[in-house]
C-alpha cells in the first residue's frame, strides 16, 4: 500500500484533514481498511541490526509495529530507541510507554523526542508490576496511570502544553492509543473503563490476547451500546500458541491472559501442536474479524515472529492489500523509473 | 486493616451519606479554621485524619482523597497506585496481580460504587495525575478551604 502523497522513507506523510498524525497507521484505519499490527520484542542487545531482523519478519503483512516498553517488567532495548531505528528506514512504529519505570518528567520528554524522530503513534499503558520481571528488586514508579498518561499526551498534542502548563513550541503529532483487557474481571466495568480512556484521548485500542470470542462479542456489543464504536478503533490482540505447555505457562505466569480449557485441550490433543496453534489463531482472527466494530488485529507472537506472515496470509484479512515496507517501496520506485 | 477496608466498600452507601454530612460541617467550620489558622491546624487534623481513615480504608494520606469517587476503596492501596480503574492483570475471582492474596482494590471500588448514590457516576470520570506535593497533608482541611472559597 503506497499512498499518492508518499514521502521518502523516514519522512512524515502530510497530515490529512481530521487526522492527528503524519503516520500511515492512522491513514489505514481512517480509510476503513482492516488493519494489522504486530508486537516486536526488543532485543537484549545494542545492535540495531537485531531490531531490523525482527521487523523484517512482518514485511508486507503489518501496518504498524509495536515497540514494547520493558514488557513483563523485563529489561530490553528501550521502546523509544527501537521506534527511532524503525522510523529511520520508513517503518511505522507504535511507541509503547508504560508508567512503571519513569515519572511524568521523563515520559513527556520521551514523547517529544519520539515525535521529533518521526514516531507517529503512541500506546499508553500502566505496565506490569516489577515483581513479574527479571528485576523484582527495582523501584516501581507509577507516578502516572495509563489514564493520566493518555490525558497528558493529548494535552501535549492538542493544547501544546506540558502537564505543568508550560507551553511547547512544536507539538507532538501523535495518534493516541490505549489498551484494554476485556478478559479480566470486573467484566461489567471494562467497557466503562474503555469509555474513560476515550474521554482521556484514546483514538485506538489494542486488547490483551483474545482466546474467548463469546466474551469479546459481549464486550464489543457493550461498546456499541455506549456509542464508542464510532469514536475509537479497536484492534483485538491475537497470537499463536506453540503448545499446551506454553498455554498453561501463559495462563499462570502472565497477568491477565485468559485461555479457555477447550483451547488447551485442542493443543494437547494435536499431533503437531505448533501447526495446530497457528490454525487456532487463523480461526480466531476470522471469527474476530466478523464482529461489529473490530478495526483490526494486533499480533503478539512472542518468539514466533516468523509465524505472523503465515497466520495473516492464511486468515485472508488483508484481502490482497500489501502494507508498506522498505523493500517494496524500493521495488515500486524502480518500476516507476523503468520504461 | 484489610477486613475493615472490605467492610467499608460493603457499606459504601452509608459512608457516603456520613461523609456528605461531615463535609458540610467542615465547610461550615471554615471561618473557625481560618481564625485559628489552617497552617496551625494542619498537623493535628492530619494526624486525626490519618488515624480514622487509616483504620477504615487503609488510607495512605495522598492528600487528594477520592474515596467518594472510588466506591469507598482507597485506590492508593493498589500496588500500581492506579487512580482510574483496574489494570489488565486482575486475576480470576477479582484478585490482585501483584499481591495475589489481596482483592483487587478496583474490583472492590467498582462494587462499592454501585451501592452509592453519587458514587456510581463519579467513578466514571477521569481523574488527573496526583499532585505528589500534597502527600501527608489533610484532605479534610483542603476540602473545607477550597469548597468554602468557591
Amino acid at each position: 500500500m503506497i499512498f499518492t502523497d508518499e514521502p521518502a522513507p523516514g519522512d512524515p506523510l502530510p497530515i490529512l484533514p481530521g487526522h492527528s498524525s503524519p503516520g500511515r497507521f492512522e491513514r489505514v484505519l481512517r480509510a476503513g481498511a482492516f488493519a494489522v499490527t504486530a508486537e516486536l520484542s526488543p532485543p537484549d542487545s545494542a545492535d540495531p541490526e537485531d531490531v531490523y531482523t525482527r521487523a523484517r519478519f512482518f514485511d508486507g503483512r503489518v501496518d504498524a509495529i509495536n515497540a514494547t516498553d520493558g514488557s513483563g517488567a523485563n529489561c530490553h532495548m528501550s521502546s523509544v530507541a527501537v521506534c527511532a531505528l524503525l522510523t529511520r528506514i520508513g517503518y511505522s512504529p507504535i511507541l509503547q510507554i508504560s508508567c512503571r519505570d519513569r515519572n511524568r518528567i521523563a515520559i513527556q520528554g520521551d514523547i517529544l523526542g519520539a515525535a521529533a524522530m518521526g514516531v507517529a503513534n503512541l500506546l499508553c499503558l500502566t505496565g506490569d508490576g516489577v515483581q513479574a520481571g527479571d528485576h523484582p528488586q527495582a523501584k516501581p514508579v507509577f507516578d502516572l496511570d495509563c489514564m493520566s498518561l493518555t490525558e497528558i499526551a493529548r494535552r501535549l498534542r492538542d493544547e501544546g502544553k506540558f502537564e505543568s502548563g508550560r507551553p511547547l513550541t512544536t507539538r507532538p503529532k501523535m495518534f493516541l492509543g490505549a489498551v484494554e483487557n476485556p478478559f479480566a474481571p470486573p467484566y461489567d466495568w471494562r467497557p466503562l473503563r474503555l469509555a474513560k480512556k476515550v474521554a482521556a484521548g484514546a483514538q485506538f485500542i489494542q486488547t490483551q490476547y483474545c482466546f474467548d470470542v463469546p466474551l469479546l462479542r459481549q464486550f464489543m456489543s457493550r461498546l456499541d451500546d455506549l456509542g464508542l464504536l464510532d469514536r475509537v478503533f479497536v484492534l483485538v490482540g491475537v497470537g499463536p500458541l506453540p503448545s499446551a505447555k506454553t498455554a498453561q505457562w501463559l495462563r499462570h505466569h502472565v497477568a491477565g491472559v485468559h485461555i479457555p480449557d477447550a483451547v488447551v485441550e485442542r493443543l494437547a490433543g494435536a499431533a503437531k501442536p505448533k501447526a495446530e496453534g497457528r490454525k487456532i489463531c487463523v480461526e480466531l482472527i476470522q471469527e474476530i474479524r466478523a464482529i461489529k466494530g473490530v478495526a483490526g488485529v494486533h499480533m503478539m507472537a512472542y518468539r514466533q515472529e516468523e509465524a505472523v506472515a503465515e497466520v495473516i496470509d492464511a486468515s485472508g484479512v488483508l484481502n490482497g492489500r500489501i502494507p508498506w515496507y522498505p523493500e517494496r517501496h524500493k521495488m515500486l520506485l524502480q518500476e516507476k523509473v523503468a520504461p | 486493616m484489610y477486613q475493615l477496608r472490605l467492610w467499608s466498600t460493603r457499606h459504601a452507601r452509608g459512608l457516603e451519606t456520613l461523609y456528605q454530612a461531615f463535609e458540610r460541617a467542615l465547610v461550615a467550620l471554615d471561618p473557625v479554621f481560618s481564625r485559628i489558622g489552617y497552617r496551625r491546624l494542619e498537623r493535628p487534623v492530619a494526624a486525626v485524619e490519618r488515624a480514622v481513615k487509616g483504620l477504615f480504608f487503609d488510607c495512605k494520606m495522598c492528600g487528594e482523597c477520592a474515596l467518594s469517587h472510588t466506591g469507598m476503596a482507597c485506590s492508593m492501596n493498589c500496588p500500581k497506585t492506579l487512580r482510574n480503574g483496574p489494570c489488565g492483570g486482575v486475576r480470576p475471582g477479582g484478585f490482585c496481580e501483584v499481591k495475589p492474596a489481596m482483592r483487587c482494590v478496583w474490583v472492590e471500588a467498582w462494587e462499592g460504587s454501585q451501592r452509592m448514590r453519587n458514587g456510581s457516576e463519579a467513578i466514571r470520570a477521569v481523574r488527573p495525575a496526583v499532585d505528589r506535593r500534597l502527600e501527608g497533608t489533610s484532605s479534610w482541611l483542603r476540602v473545607a478551604r477550597e469548597k468554602a472559597a468557591s
